[in-house]
Formats: C-alpha cells, structure tokens, sequence
C-alpha cells in the first residue's frame, strides 16, 4: 500500500526518483563508512564530517520548507528560521532536562542557567519536557501554532507580497530579542547548551551521531515525498495558481486564505522538525538563531539552488553551506560578500538557479542525440 | 402599478440591482444605479472612462460592498452578504479586462481548476478527475476551441487565445451569469470577431454582461446596449436607439 503511494509520486518524475535514491544512498553510506570502515583508510569518514553533513540536511529541510510556500505558492517569508528556532528549543528543552543533576552546579531540579539567576523553581513552560514523547508534539506544535495564528491574521487581511515579507521579518526579530533576555527562561543569549544524551544515549558517541545522521536524512526523504504529494495534486495547482493569479484564484471559487495558511503551517512545522535534528547535532541552540540574517541565507539557497522545484532547493542548501564551511575556514571574513556575490550572479544569470544550469545541459545533450522523438 | 411592475421585474431577472451607490472619500463611483438582466440574455454596457464600469463589477462580484443599496441574484441571494469566492460557486463568472490565467499550468489544467466540486483545501489534495470533468472540458473546449493547445503551458498562448482560455474556464464551473471585462481591448479583428461569435454562442445557456469601449465590437454583439455615465444609467435601447440619443452624443463627445 505504502509502497503504491510513493510509486504512484515518484512515477514519470526521474529527477526525484533520482533525488531518492542518492539520499538514500548517501544516509546509509555515512555511517556505514564512519562506523565499519577503520579510521586508517582513506574512505573512512569521519564524526565530524558525519555531523556537519548532518547540519547540511537539516538545512536541506528547511530550504524545502521554504521551497514549498515561496517556489508554488508565491509567499516570499523572510522568518522562517524562527520556526527553525522554535523546533530547536524545543528539542533543546528535552536536552536540556536529560542532563538531570550533571550540570555544573548538580541541581536535579533546575537547569544550569536557571540555578546562576537563582531561580527557585522550574517555569510553568519547562514541564512536560522531560518527556521525549511530549518534547516532540512540541516541536511540532509550536512552530505550527505560530504559524497557524500569524498566517490567520496576515492572509485574512489580505497582505501579500513585500508586506508579508516584512512582517514575517519583524517576527523573527522579535522572536530574538525575546529570546535575548534572561527572564523569559530560555538559557538568554548563551541559550541552552551541554547536552549529555537523547533518550539515554551518549551524544557524543559515533553511534548517536550516525543514528541522528540516519533519521535527519530519513526526515528529509519523507517530507520531500510529503511535499511532491502536495504539489503534485490538484492542491499543488491551486498554490500554483495563488503564485500566479491570486485574484483569479479567488473568482474561480477557491478560499485563497486557507490555502495559504495551510502551507504556511505544514511548512512551518517541517521547519521545526528541521531545527530538533539540528540542536542534538550540533550541540547548542542560542537566539542567534533567531537572527533576520539567518532567514534571508535560506531564501539565498533556495534561489541559487532553483526555486519551485524541491530538489533545487535541497542541491543549493547543501552548496551553499559547504561553500560556507569551506570559505570560514579558508577566508573567513570573505564569506558575507561571496554570499551577496553568489545572490547576485544567481538572480542575473541563473534564474532557474542550478536545476536551470542542469535542465539546460541536458536539453543540450538531448538535441546533441536526437533518437528520443518528443 | 409602478411597485408591481418593480418586483416582476426582480422576479424575473437573474441579476437586480437596485438604488446602488457606492463613493470613495466623497467620489460617488456608482451612484443610485439600478439595473437588471434577464436570464439568458446578452447585455453590453457602454460608458466614458469613470463612468464606474469596473466598480459595478466588483460590487456585483463581492470585491467591494455597496454603501447603500441591493444586489440579488437568482432574486433571492443577496450578494452583498458574500464574498468573491462564494458569488463564484453561487454561479457568477468575472472575466478581467487583462486576459488572466494560471500562465504557468496547461490549458487543461487551467480549466480543471475551474471545474465545478468542493474548494476546501483537504478535498483538493484528494481529488481525481472524473469522467464527468473530463467531459465537461471536451465541451467546452468544443465552444472556445483551443483543443490543439490542451498541453500547452497557458502563458504560451497568444492575447486572444488568453482571453478564449478565460472564458473557458468560466464556462466550465457552468455560470449562471458571465462579467466580461473589456474582451476586445489589444485584440487584433479577427481575434474580436471569434470572441463576438463566442459570446453569442453562449447567450441564452448563460446570461452575459459585456463592458466595452469598442463600438465595432457592440455592435458585432447585436443585442441590448446599456449607457453608464458617471455612476448611474443614462440610457438604454438598441445601439442605433443609444447612439442618437442627445444626451449620450452629448457625454460622449462633449469630453
């Protein structure tokens, strides 16, 4: 049954059967290659690869959250990582009471950060994570339910287009100055960091960090085909339409508003999945994460990689990113221009971003053997 | 006698607008209008730039809601109790006077989005066309022609050939009433000519309202022509009845 559905999504569509399958390859191959392969040889890979490959597919998750509302359905949002953020925390609250007496100051009670302001007690927010089950909903939920109420008001109001942008950008500024302060019980601008282990398991062990690897890449693949099934159906055209003629959209009977809010949402909430892989893997999460810089990088993947196309932004994601980690290293204080310059080259001469680049070579190659009569 | 005569007149029509008004800080854009359409029929409206054309269109298909004022359609919905997406499933068509479609899905999809059904957000991720659909594309793709072009990108198309698609994929969801918007503006003459012969082809199965500039175009249509002038009807008839009226030469020529 399970199998029919993804065949059905998958059927005629190569480059995301291909798409699968590399993901596939490539979430069993890592660990394969970090936990079975000696570190003497050559192809072994490892734990800090696996763990920054990791950070790249969660930021392949978030690109195609973003994908989804900005490529078919037009909604350019420039917070998206607060929803990121918010997925984070959550996971990171877990984290958080998992270390139990093993901070610093031994409170089995209250977390680290709480104990130096002296708290005396855990804030009403902090119950319930303790539990993994209830961690999760979290993760969830809140990037959901914020979407869920910010979309209500902003596409019920009818505000489109830069507006939207801008309120979306406001948002996630609020979000970090809120997060910024000390009171609001979040851990401040350290936020919450020293994790020890998820559900009993050390996270600094090859095997946690390949486990997280796995699920991260899995997540990735199943949401990938759980945006395909949106695009693909009559849903998908109706964003399509949105994107191209919202009022006509309307006059033809469609309720454009709950269109939006529903992929406002479900983006949303991938966006908070893509954020609780995050923390456990890259061992903190801080308000930073929260910045409006941070929200304006994803759209730059999702353009240099192709908009509405999915894959597009999953490719430029993880490009981008590499080239990020590449270039800190090499020419650190390089990056933000090469960034800008990449913005800029992709808008002139790459509309279509790589997929384009890709398309058109392959059309090239087509016309270059003109057996397939099309 | 007068009261009576009124109310047969809503009764009967399709469309009823009565004592209509509707200003923008102060600017009376429809003022006092009244006006009905008979079921089938094929109306053109006529007026100078401003005469409030286009207001009356977004009032009637809820983008706007008058100020005072009654709208029934069928005689017995009142439309300024709901909004765009409803008066579309009520039965109420809008063609914009720029040719508008969904550029980059199909001509076929174009006109499956358009096909009557539920518009909720869950029954559009689970729908199949039917055979029911697919035949009700074929038919209309039998009255706007375009059938070569069903797996085209819609953008693809030419001016006129946008405009048919439009019509298309009002005809599909199978309108009581059709709002056509300036069809004939930026089209060559025989595009014109095919879409006259398109609108009177439909009439009678839908009624239609034509707002236009072109007089060629009017009277190609050969049907019942209403004068807008600031707001309000300043005459009616036949075009060569309007067309030697004083006080529409007047308006028409004294700008």
């Amino acid at each position: 049954m399970k199998n029919g559905l993804i065949n059905t999504l998958l059927k005629d569509d190569k480059a995301s059967q291909r798409f699968i399958l590399i993901l596939m390859a490539v979430s069993i191959l890592v660990p394969i290659l970090n936990l079975l392969v000696p570190e003497s040889w050559p192809i072994h890979v490892s734990t800090y690869t696996v763990t920054l490959l990791g950070k790249y597919l969660c930021f392949a998750l978030l690109a195609l959250a973003v994908d989804l509302i900005w490529g078919y359905c037009g909604i350019l949002s420039l917070g998206h990582g607060a929803f990121f953020a918010l997925g984070g925390y959550a996971m990171g609250m877990y984290l958080m009471r998992q270390i139990g007496d093993r901070g610093v100051y031994g409170n089995p009670e209250l977390p680290d950060f709480m104990v130096f302001l002296n708290w005396q007690e855990l804030p009403w927010y902090w119950y319930g994570f303790d539990n993994f089950g209830f961690a999760m909903l979290m993760v969830l939920l809140v990037p959901g339910l914020l979407a869920f109420v910010f979309g209500w008001f902003a596409f019920r109001s009818r505000v489109t287009g830069v507006y939207l942008s801008i309120i979306t950008q406001a948002m996630t500024y609020a979000l970090m100055l809120a997060f910024f302060r000390n009171e609001m019980g979040f851990g401040g601008n350290n936020g919450l960091t020293d994790f020890k282990d998820i559900l009993g398991f050390d996270l600094q062990s090859d095997y946690t960090r390949c486990t997280l690897f796995f699920l991260t890449a899995l997540s990735l693949a199943l949401a990938y085909l759980a945006c395909i099934g949106i695009v693909k159906s009559k849903l998908g055209r109706v964003l399509v339409a949105i994107r191209d003629a919202e009022s006509r959209t309307r006059f033809m009977g469609y309720r454009v508003e709950h269109y939006k809010l529903f992929v406002f949402v479900f983006s949303a909430v991938l966006a908070g999945i893509a954020g609780a892989f995050y923390v456990p893997q890259v061992g903190i999460i801080n308000p930073g994460e929260f910045t409006p810089i941070n929200s304006i990088e994803i759209i730059i993947w999702v353009a240099i990689g192709g908009r509405g196309t999915l894959y597009g932004a999953v490719i430029g994601a993880i490009l981008v990113n590499y080239g990020k980690t590449w270039f800190t290293g090499a020419f650190p204080e390089l990056w933000l221009f090469m960034l800008g310059g990449l913005f800029v080259v992709a808008t002139i001469y790459l509309p279509q971003g790589i997929k384009g680049l890709f398309d058109k070579w392959q059309s090239r190659q087509n016309t270059a053997t003109p057996t397939a009569g099309a | 006698m007068q009261e009576h005569s009124v109310e047969s007149l809503a009764e009967k029509s399709i469309l009823y607008m009565s004592g209509v008004s509707k200003s923008f800080d102060g600017f009376k854009a429809i003022n006092n209008l009244s006006l009905f359409i008979k079921p089938g029929e094929l109306r053109a409206i006529i007026g100078p730039n401003g005469a409030g054309k286009t207001t009356m269109m977004d009032l009637i298909t809820g983008k706007l809601t008058p100020d005072t004022g009654e709208i029934y359609f069928r005689h017995d919905i009142d439309l300024t109790k709901h909004d765009e997406a409803d008066i579309a499933n009520l039965g109420i068509g809008r063609k914009f006077q720029k040719p508008t479609v969904i550029e980059s899905l199909t001509v076929f999809e174009n006109l499956e989005l358009a096909l009557q059904g539920k518009r909720g957000v869950f029954e559009s991720l689970l729908f199949k066309l039917d055979t029911e659909g697919k035949q009700r594309i074929e038919e209309v793709f039998d009255i706007i022609g375009l059938g070569a072009k069903s797996a085209h990108a819609a953008g693809s198309l030419a001016h006129g050939e946008k405009q048919r698609l439009e019509i298309g994929v009002l005809l599909v969801q199978n309108p009581d009433l059709l709002l056509v918007d300036e069809p004939a503006a930026g089209m060559t003459d025989e595009e014109t000519e095919q879409l006259s012969n398109l609108l009177k082809r439909i009439q009678g199965d839908h009624s239609v309202v034509v707002v236009e500039h072109d007089m060629e175009f009017i009277r190609s249509l050969d049907t019942e022509v209403t004068v807008l002038h600031e707001g309000s009807v300043l005459a009616g008839g036949t075009l060569e009845q309007v067309q030697q009226n004083e006080r529409v030469v007047e308006v028409y020529l004294g700008r």
